[in-house]
């Protein structure tokens, strides 16, 4: 399997994940893994968890002008993951025009090569959830 | 602790100067807000300069080198988009200490064209979203249409506006109309914002001499001084999205809220503002955030010309980011510029009659960085 493409991206036994940890103090979920609550700034009190892959769109934009070598268009999205985590991610297989604020998506893993990359990385995109009511 | 005051304040006119240096930029402003206070080098107690694409190259020390090395202490600053305030803001707060009785505040920025950022290494931009400022500050706005239902056509009214105003000011970069149908037609670069919806990045350079009350008094100063009723800075609170998401609202209304409170006035005082238009979108958001209207009025504020030069609270009538430009770090100090210019009755054109009090706001900050915000509130002498 490719290297991350983001270090909060794991590969595990069987599957890829997103790692996460859970403030004992004040629950927040963060993306990726840290020791102090930026919230409640309590300490030692953040446990391992497998983020959700499931989750609904809070906001998005039609990215039409990026970086040089950046394919565009492209919608940047932010989902609220199912277990409260918050994520900035690429929403695909979907028409700009069609694209809906709370709509709900999935988590996939795929490969992909970065602008500017000579090889492929792991990342993960955001989905339509077929079948789910929008 | 002693009231201060800006005696001397200026700004060369934005624009793109690739064969000039970033200190021979500052230096220029520096002379210039030394020659509107009738002042000069060898009286300045201390200097602080806020520069970012040079921000460790002592650019401070090199203006001195080119307008005479007095031995003062410099401070060089550098804190996103509001650099030039938090110069502006650590002389102040020198002469509150009581350090100093009379200091120089520069801000000084040289840029090139495009995108910010993007440099070095592999990037997940496209991949994972996207890490470019138009994007973020597109987000800001699609919330804000998730909330309120805000349109396309009243973000871009922002740029219609600002465009406008400018044309009335011969230190914008830019002074051409942008009709609503120019600005929407213009090309996409992140949905709501066009082209004609993002600030331009251009070269400039603003200065301010700052001054204890009592010096002031004993100089003569008084009549064109212009009183800081309030310095406040912020960073960023906890904000839910923060990693996801920057968020630009928090601060502001955190630092605004002490700006008010320590001038002792809300916003049903102040007569103008110069705000953080870095983008068409950020524009309505701040209205909210500062106060000019109550939260989802931002729409509506746009729609009946509240905020253009005439309406009950103009906003950016300089042209704002939008169209004067923004360099980086001379961003800050040139909005300090603008009110004072209208305290002082000599803005022209653009004059916001009657003007006693105004308010200046920068916020910046990048992706995974987090946020810096200055707001001043200055007050006719």
């Amino acid at each position: 399997m490719s290297d991350p493409i983001l270090p909060f991206i794991k590969t595990g036994d069987r599957s890829p994940y997103l790692a996460g940890v859970r403030c004992g103090g004040c629950g927040h979920v963060f993306v990726g893994e840290r020791e102090i609550c930026a919230q409640c700034a309590a300490r030692g009190q953040m446990a391992p968890v497998r983020l959700a892959e499931t989750g609904r769109l809070y906001n998005f934009t039609v990215v039409h002008r990026s970086f040089p070598g950046v394919a565009t268009p492209f919608i940047d999205a932010i989902v609220d993951l199912d277990d409260g985590a918050h994520l900035k991610g690429t929403l695909v297989d979907i028409e700009p025009a069609a694209v809906r604020f709370d709509m709900p998506v999935r988590v996939v893993f795929r490969e992909a090569t970065p602008a500017g990359a000579d090889r492929p990385y792991l990342t993960f995109f955001f989905l339509p959830q077929e079948g789910a009511a929008s | 602790m002693s009231d201060v005051y800006v005696v001397g304040i200026d700004m060369i006119r934005f624009g793109r100067y690739p064969d000039r240096t970033v200190p021979g930029l500052a230096a220029e402003a520096a002379l210039m807000a030394l020659g509107d206070a009738g002042l000069a080098i060898g009286d300045m107690q201390a200097l602080y300069c806020g520069n970012l694409g040079q921000a460790n190259g002592m650019v401070g020390q090199r203006m001195l080198a080119e307008i005479g090395q007095t031995g003062i202490a410099v401070t060089n600053v550098a804190n996103a988009c509001a650099t030039g305030a938090t110069a502006f803001r650590d002389g102040w707060t020198a002469i509150k200490a009581g350090l100093y009785d009379t200091v120089l505040a520069v801000g000084v920025e040289q840029m090139g064209k495009g995108l910010l950022g993007g440099a070095g290494g592999v990037s997940p931009e496209g991949l994972v979203g996207s890490y470019t400022m138009p994007a973020m500050f597109a987000h800001i706005g699609m919330e804000h249409t998730r909330k309120y239902g805000t349109t396309f056509a009243q973000f871009a009214q922002v740029s219609v506006k600002n465009h406008h105003q400018s044309t009335l000011n011969p230190k914008s970069m830019y002074r051409k109309e942008t009709p609503l149908e120019e600005v929407m037609g213009a090309e996409m670069i992140a949905y709501p914002n066009t082209k004609l919806m993002c600030s331009v990045n251009v070269d400039g350079s603003a200065a301010a001499v700052l001054m204890a009350g009592d010096k002031v008094r004993r100089l003569g100063l008084m009549d064109r001084a212009v009183r800081i009723r309030a310095s406040e800075m912020s960073s960023n609170p906890f904000a839910e999205r923060q990693m996801a998401m920057p968020d630009f609202s928090g601060a502001t209304r955190l630092a605004a809220r002490q700006a008010y409170e320590r001038a002792g006035l809300g916003p049903e005082d102040i007569d103008l503002v110069e705000l953080h238009d870095c983008f068409a979108t950020a524009e309505l958001v701040h209205y909210e955030n500062l106060g000019l209207c109550a939260d989802g009025e931002a729409g509506r504020l746009i729609d009946d010309g509240d905020t253009a030069l005439g309406g009950r609270i103009p906003v950016n009538v300089s042209g704002g980011l939008l169209s004067k430009g923004h360099p980086l770090g001379a961003t800050g100090i040139a909005n300090i510029y603008e009110v004072a210019t209208h305290l002082r009755s000599a803005a022209g054109a653009r004059q916001v009659e009657g003007a006693r009090i105004g308010l200046t706001h920068v916020v910046g900050g990048g992706p995974g960085m987090g946020t810096a915000c200055a707001i001043h509130i200055l007050e006719k002498a």
